[in-house]
């Protein structure tokens, strides 16, 4: 392969009358194959000495071609692939999809089905969150956090495990509801979890929000403006620590999550370290979600009343929901066979990491590490 | 036996000064036995104390509790196909790790473990181990530079400003404690190791403890720069796995590279060895000026077999808590005979110190002495040896451009107004 040649790349645009082989300017590969790269990343960067010039994201290493298996699919036997997508909030993803068809046929799923989905949903998203904590401190230098956080998402997949059998791509919902009724003990052992995983956030906290240099090595690192991050369309955390109060769970509130209350962090600079403490609050506003839900959860069907063929009317709809890296949003186009006509992905990790240029430029190459870990990418879900 | 292998025995001096070259080539050996020995068991230890911190096991399958794991290791590294990229040079790649080791291992010639235990006593020690031990730096530079590729290189050029900056602080830091060696009737300081070691007891105080806080602030420093010099955690820039792979050493593999990390330990005990020698007192056992009875004397000469005897304890407790299953019997057997081989190393050290008191022979005498210098430096070197494991598993990493500032913004103000007012000091005092 050679980048150099290729004229279309950006980082060569800036400044073309110049020499490609300029002595100052140093060009680096970074991943596919790298530590930091969360997974098979390409980043060519473009550095002056330390200094960040330019990059420019490589992706499709993992492409699968999910949008295009939906077509060929019918959409229960599509449910599964979801999963693989995000394959850390697996629960998002299919919550998203089954969501989206049954707004598509005009079904809605029962009371209890909607807060069982809300408890695995948010579960999922701590676990997301705490996948994100480890990996991203890991890439600053602190090794410990990793091994905290890994140690009590165990117990979030455990929980997994025991409701549908699976730990990391649950497939745990379906169309029209859920296909499990909840195991017995399952209210305990979310309550249970509860209690234990209050103390393990504040047990992370202490190892990094007042560490001197994991404020010098986030404060002021990979900021990005509230309008800027509008433009590009930023969702999730990374949109709310930049000071925009915006998460589909309260603006457009969707499953059961109209009924609980709870807050929305946002920070004010946009920085990662906002971004840390935003999520780090998300982790615990998650904690008062599930306790309200399990502690209110009604009795009832969990399937409602979906046919045994899914087949749903012509149309097409576009449904999204707060996945734990942001907007997680499906449209399906239906010519009324049991098959998608066209199904497209909305993923948050690809909109975000377009972000990654505009929030590294002029930093340095610890910060694009820096900043790959706060965006949460999961390259499962930008290349589909 | 030849004369001159008698010859120096009894003696009071190191075998540099007394002129004896086999004993010198002896210490050599002896130290660079001792030195790899440290690093292997380091190398446990580091994996071990880190998986604790981490609520992991560490390794535990290659003999109990993962004892011998470094030799497989090394034997793996030992066994791998030697690799030189195509594009790198090939002699620099070659010499480069090799510039490294001599750096860290030339260091010991002059660190007194004792105050005749050095392969010599140079008047000019201190000097000639901050100017060898900076030349490690040339190894990374080196290969990073002869890899011919990109993350080494950055990672080299990390690594030589980094090395550069922090010399700055940590040469004042040390002038500063050389400072306090003048302050005695003749008003003349030394540079040598054994001196600096014997001035700290004349004073009748470890120089952290001198002109309180002044003395703890250089010590500070050394100990902050010492980290950035031996590129470790968090100041390990040049290695940082999560952005430069693996830095200068990407590139390299197997012995090679296991050369690198020799070196990279070596150092590390070498530079804790420069601080116990500056600040704390070299070889000396706490309080030999107030305890000085022969009551104490003898009390303290204990402290190695006791310490070995804990370590049995320890070791066996090991034994006693492992599974009963049949598939342990063979680790329960090694951990046993481990432990046995400690507790006789206890036993030989208890019938030395004992034996040494009452011996009118000189021989044995100094034999015990000897031990109990080399027992109490090496102890104080441990503990910086585990405050490096420490830092590893608790901090982030610092970026580029902060540890410089905090070399040259912070550190070395801090350092150069400490030798100001220590000299100031100085004067008022004598």
């Amino acid at each position: 392969m050679s980048f150099p040649a290729n004229d279309r790349t950006n980082l060569e645009l800036e400044t073309p009358d110049k020499p490609y082989l300029d002595s100052n300017e140093l060009i680096i590969n970074m991943g596919p194959q790298h530590p930091a790269t969360h997974g098979v990343l390409r980043v060519i960067l473009k550095l002056d000495g330390e200094k960040v010039l330019g990059t420019e994201c490589v992706i499709g290493y993992l492409h699968r071609g999910v949008e295009k298996i939906a077509e060929n699919r019918t959409y229960t036997m599509f449910n599964p692939y979801v999963d693989r997508m995000d394959y850390v909030a697996a629960v998002s993803n299919g919550l998203g999809y089954c969501e989206a068809v049954e707004k598509l046929m005009n079904v809605e799923a029962p009371a209890r089905a909607k807060y069982i989905r809300v408890i695995l949903t948010e579960l999922n998203r701590i676990a997301s969150h705490q996948l994100w904590l480890g990996t991203h401190a890991l890439d600053i230098g602190a090794m410990t956090p990793l091994f905290y956080t890994f140690r009590d998402r165990e117990e979030i997949l455990k929980i997994f495990e025991k409701y549908c059998g699976a730990r990391l791509t649950t497939h745990a919902f379906r169309i029209g509801g859920c296909q499990y009724e909840t195991y017995a003990g399952f209210e305990k052992d979310v309550k249970n979890f509860l209690t234990f995983v209050a103390p393990k956030i504040d047990e992370y906290e202490t190892l990094l929000t007042t560490n001197r240099i994991w404020l010098e090595r986030t404060r002021n690192v990979g900021v990005i403006s509230a309008a800027d991050a509008i433009a590009l369309g930023v969702t999730g955390p990374v949109l709310r620590a930049s000071g925009v109060q915006w998460d589909l769970r309260k603006a457009q509130p969707y499953a059961a999550y109209s009924e609980f209350d709870f807050e929305i962090p946002i920070g004010t600079n946009g920085d990662t370290y906002d971004r840390y403490l935003v999520r780090m609050v998300e982790m615990r506003q998650s904690l008062r979600i599930i306790e309200q839900a399990v502690n209110g959860i009604p009795e009832g069907p969990i399937m409602g009343k979906v046919p045994k063929v899914i087949k749903p009317p012509v149309g097409e709809i576009y449904h999204s929901i707060e996945a734990p890296k942001g907007e997680l949003g499906y449209f399906i186009v239906s010519d009324g066979s049991t098959q998608p006509y066209r199904l497209r992905v909305r993923p948050p990790s690809f909109v975000n990491l377009q972000a990654l240029d505009i929030m590294v430029r002029g930093m340095l190459v610890a910060d694009v590490v820096a900043v790959i870990g706060t965006l949460d990418i999961v390259l499962g879900e930008v290349d589909r | 036996m030849p004369d001159f292998v008698m010859s120096y025995l009894g003696s009071t001096v190191t075998p540099g000064e007394a002129g004896n070259q086999f004993w010198a080539l002896m210490y050599v050996l002896i130290i660079f036995a001792g030195v790899s020995t440290a690093v292997i068991c380091m190398n446990w230890i580091e994996r071990k104390a880190l998986a604790h911190f981490q609520v992991r096991l560490g390794p535990m399958r290659v003999g109990p509790h993962g004892l011998l794991q470094p030799f497989a290791d090394a034997l793996k590294l030992m066994l791998k196909e030697d690799i030189i990229p195509a594009e790198a040079d090939q002699f620099v790649f070659w010499v480069a790790p090799l510039i490294g080791l001599l750096a860290a291992f030339t260091v010991y010639t002059v660190i007194p473990f004792g105050p005749s235990q050095a392969v010599s006593d140079m008047n000019i020690g201190i000097l000639f181990m901050l100017g060898v031990s900076s030349l490690g730096v040339l190894g990374i530079v080196v290969a990073g530079w002869a890899s011919n590729s990109h993350y080494p290189l950055i990672g080299a050029l990390r690594s030589s400003a980094q090395m550069v900056s922090y010399e700055v602080a940590m040469g004042l830091a040390v002038v500063s404690a050389i400072l306090m060696t003048s302050l005695n009737a003749s008003g003349t300081g030394t540079l040598s190791m054994i001196g600096i070691v014997q001035a700290q007891q004349q004073q009748g105080v470890w120089f952290i403890f001198k002109f309180f806080p002044l003395g703890f602030i250089g010590f500070l420093i050394f100990a902050i720069a010492m980290i950035a010099e031996t590129n470790r955690a968090p100041f390990d820039m040049a290695e940082a796995e999560s952005e430069l792979t693996a830095g200068y050493h990407t590139e390299y593999s197997g012995l090679r590279w296991s050369l690198f990390m020799l070196a990279e330990y070596a150092a590390m005990i070498a530079v804790s060895s420069i601080a116990v020698t500056l600040w704390l007192g070299g070889w000396m056992r706490p309080f030999p000026n107030l305890l000085n009875a022969p009551a104490w004397d003898f009390i303290f000469s204990l402290f190695p077999g006791l310490t070995f005897l804990g370590l049995t304890a320890i070791t066996f407790v090991g034994v006693a808590r492992m599974p009963a299953q049949s598939f342990f019997k063979i680790q329960r057997i090694g951990l046993a005979v481990f432990a046995a081989l400690l507790g006789f190393i206890a036993l030989l050290l208890l019938v030395i110190a004992v034996a040494g008191r009452s011996a009118d022979g000189r021989l044995l005498a100094r034999f015990s002495e000897g031990i109990d210098y080399v027992y109490w430096f090496v102890l104080k070197v441990a503990v910086f040896m585990y405050l490096f494991i420490w830092y590893r598993a608790t901090w982030p990493r610092y970026r580029f451009d902060q540890l410089m500032r905090v070399g040259w913004k912070v550190l070395l103000p801090i350092s150069l107004g400490v030798l100001v007012v220590t000299a100031i000091v100085g004067v008022l005092v004598s």
